[in-house]
């Protein structure tokens, strides 16, 4: 509705009258603007801002007469995890079911890797390596590593696969299944373009592909040449982003995965083309269940241990991953943000570059005030690694007395005791992708149908 | 010399012994037989042995290999020394696709012909091909030399970064960002070092050279990125 001029008998239009276009949103023009003033798509970091059928759709069932609570404080509620168990020599034994998930030195600073190993090893859990290879400070304060190979190799070499504790073969990532990644040249300091055998200074733009194997069954050729090469010793992981996940995760069994990752569309990236984020994928909800009735079909569940990832916040969302199915869950834009990224202490240098605390998300341009994602020597000395290693302890701690809350009241020991039929849903979407009943109701769409 | 047949021994169980090797190893040559085209013989081999595999070798044979010197009498499979560290791997035959994938170091010797893919993401590896390769050989490279003696297929050197690639052949195709360069005294003396190392008979003089043109270092939205 445009403005009209004033009318006499009622006075000036407010603004508040006027009618945004659902289609035309104030957001949609801004962004044809921009790219009419640009000719190039839109980079950022982080993960979907869309909203999408998520785990607060979902509602635990505590026992009250047909079941029996679990006392909610002192009552044992076991939290470990053994992940590996199928063919590796040395599986992970794990203390809680939440890990760490690859983010890389490169994108995030050595201070911030070195803040998540201590983290995790602090709550008897695994962090992971990522885009960039593994650093000193990272593989000394991490008690258990995951090594990733991914699509570039940078700094893959054999002596630190021999160091890792296992190896995380990325397939895909939630925020962009099907794409590279992406490091703009503010964040190719000397020692990243080193390890990376890049010239400094240049935007890199990794590989969407392995270079040595383009399908699943030589993918379980080369998954043997790691075992080999680290004589079997070691779990070997598969990643993907959340897509067509029944055959990717059956592929990733056949080509012989003792874990598989399957990352939802709300994980986070340093940086990539925002259409990518918002556009590609399907919200981890419906992923979890999937992947788990995908392993139960081939009688691989809890043969084949399964993590979930993807805009975990919380122990809710945890227990609720549990719940449908998972072995683990793993953590990456929570983590940053318990690190202290998005902090309210850095309002004002936020305010200067166009954002805010809590919408700050252009990780590729290396400014990070909070010393977390950049490279810029003198902001990452604002990060204390011994502090960020006691917040990711303290966030860890929390979301698992979350989870063990939410366990007890559901009647369980273990967190892994928790069930499907622990759940109702909200929505009848959520109903739908969990496959779990509507609140109120046994049913769910698709329920007791032959389709 | 140790007598290894792959009819009567698993590969695991050669891999397991060349991984026990160091300097105060007795033995340091190995002759494998009958490897009938089985696959990661060979891989991970962190000592300086000389391993000589008689006949032909499936995928990722010599993979990562640091400081063992291993010659494939046969053909190779895919993945060959995939991310070589160090070391020389020589192939008497044809090697198949993705030769020295994203090898950071040593030498690679095809003495035949290379399939797709040789030298994709290599990182400081040299590979010496006495034959011809085929299409999106050095694809991302970012370090390192090719020297090619025959042909090459299409988009040779596409998306490159700092690597030189010598061929004497023709070439179907140059990849993107990649364009011919000028033959200097230092990258003549580069190519006759690499020609000797490989005991590949070739006129230097017969060679051009190929690399980045660096238009693709930097997306030019870069400096006009806006909140």
């Amino acid at each position: 509705m445009n403005k009209p001029s004033v009318n006499e008998e009622t006075g000036p239009v407010e603004d508040s009258a006027l009618q945004e276009s659902y289609i035309w949103s104030k957001q949609t023009i801004q962004e044809i603007q921009r790219a009419a003033t640009e000719g190039i798509y839109s980079i950022r970091g982080g993960g979907a801002k869309r909203k999408v059928p998520h785990f607060d759709d979902l509602l635990f069932l505590g026992a009250s007469m047909s079941r029996y609570p679990l006392e909610g404080y002192r009552e044992k509620c076991d939290t470990n995890v053994t992940l590996g168990t199928r063919f590796a020599k040395k599986p992970l034994h794990l203390d809680i079911p939440i890990t760490i998930a690859g983010m890389s030195f490169g994108a995030l600073s050595a201070q911030a890797k070195d803040a998540l190993g201590k983290g995790a090893a602090a709550m008897g859990t695994t962090t992971t390596t990522g885009d960039g290879g593994m650093t000193q400070e990272e593989r000394a304060s991490s008690k258990t590593l995951v090594y990733q190979m991914l699509p570039s190799r940078y700094g893959m070499n054999p002596d630190d696969l021999r160091k890792a504790d296992a190896i995380e073969v990325v397939c895909g990532q939630g925020a962009k299944p099907g794409g590279g990644g992406m490091l703009l040249g503010q964040k190719i300091s000397d020692r990243v373009a080193e390890m990376r055998t890049l010239p400094k200074g240049i935007d890199q733009r990794s590989a969407c592909r392995h270079p040595d194997w383009t399908g699943p069954d030589d993918l379980e050729i080369k998954i043997n040449e790691i075992r080999e090469i680290t004589d079997w010793e070691k779990p070997i992981y598969i990643k993907v982003g959340a897509t067509r996940t029944r055959y990717d995760v059956q592929l990733a069994c056949k080509a012989g995965a003792d874990v598989i990752v399957v990352d939802g569309m709300q994980g986070g990236t340093a940086a990539t083309q925002d259409v990518f984020i918002e556009q590609v994928g399907i919200p981890t909800l419906p992923a979890v269940r999937i992947a788990v009735d995908a392993l139960k079909e081939m009688g691989m569940h809890r043969k084949v241990q399964l993590i979930v990832s993807g805009g975990i916040r919380n122990g809710s969302d945890v227990a609720k991953c549990m719940a449908l199915g998972a072995d683990a869950v793993a953590i990456g834009m929570a983590a940053l943000y318990a690190l202290g990224d998005n902090s309210q202490k850095y309002a004002e240098e936020y305010h200067k570059m166009g954002s805010a605390p809590g919408y700050y998300d252009a990780y590729h341009l290396g400014r990070c005030p909070a010393g977390i994602t950049t490279q810029d020597p003198e902001l990452a000395k604002r990060f204390d690694p011994e502090l960020g290693g006691r917040r990711i302890k303290n966030l860890l701690q929390t979301m698992i007395l979350e989870a063990q809350t939410l366990a007890r009241a559901c009647g369980k020991s273990h967190l892994h005791n928790l069930e499907p039929e622990d759940l109702v849903a909200l929505t009848v979407e959520a109903a739908a992708m969990a496959k779990v009943p509507l609140a109120g109701t046994d049913w769910y769409p698709g329920k007791d149908s032959s389709y | 010399m140790t007598e290894i047949d792959l009819d009567k021994s698993e590969v695991r169980e050669l891999n397991s012994m060349l991984h026990s090797l160091d300097d105060k190893s007795s033995e340091s040559s190995f002759r494998v037989i009958s490897p009938k085209g089985k696959h990661n013989i060979a891989v991970g081999v962190d000592a300086k042995a000389d391993i000589t595999i008689e006949g032909h070798a499936g995928h990722y044979v010599g993979g990562m290999n640091k400081h063992a010197n291993i010659t494939v009498t046969g053909n190779a499979g895919s993945g060959l020394a995939e991310n070589i560290m160090s070391g020389v791997v020589r192939v008497k035959g044809n090697s198949s696709q993705y030769t020295g994938a994203t090898g950071r170091g040593g030498l690679i010797v095809v003495e035949g012909d290379a399939a797709a893919r040789c030298g994709i993401s290599m990182k400081g590896v040299d590979i010496v091909v006495g034959g011809s390769v085929g299409h999106m050989c050095a694809f991302l490279g970012q370090s390192g030399n090719m020297v090619i003696c025959g042909d090459a297929g299409d988009a040779l050197g596409d998306s490159i970064f700092e690597l030189q690639i010598f061929v004497q052949g023709k070439i179907k195709s140059l990849g993107h960002d990649c364009e011919e360069k000028d033959m200097g005294p230092e990258q003549m003396a580069k190519l006759t070092e690499l020609l000797d190392k490989a005991q590949i008979k070739a006129d230097p003089q017969k060679f051009k050279l190929y690399g980045p043109a660096r238009t693709l270092y930097n997306f030019k939205i870069d400096n006009a990125y806006l909140p």
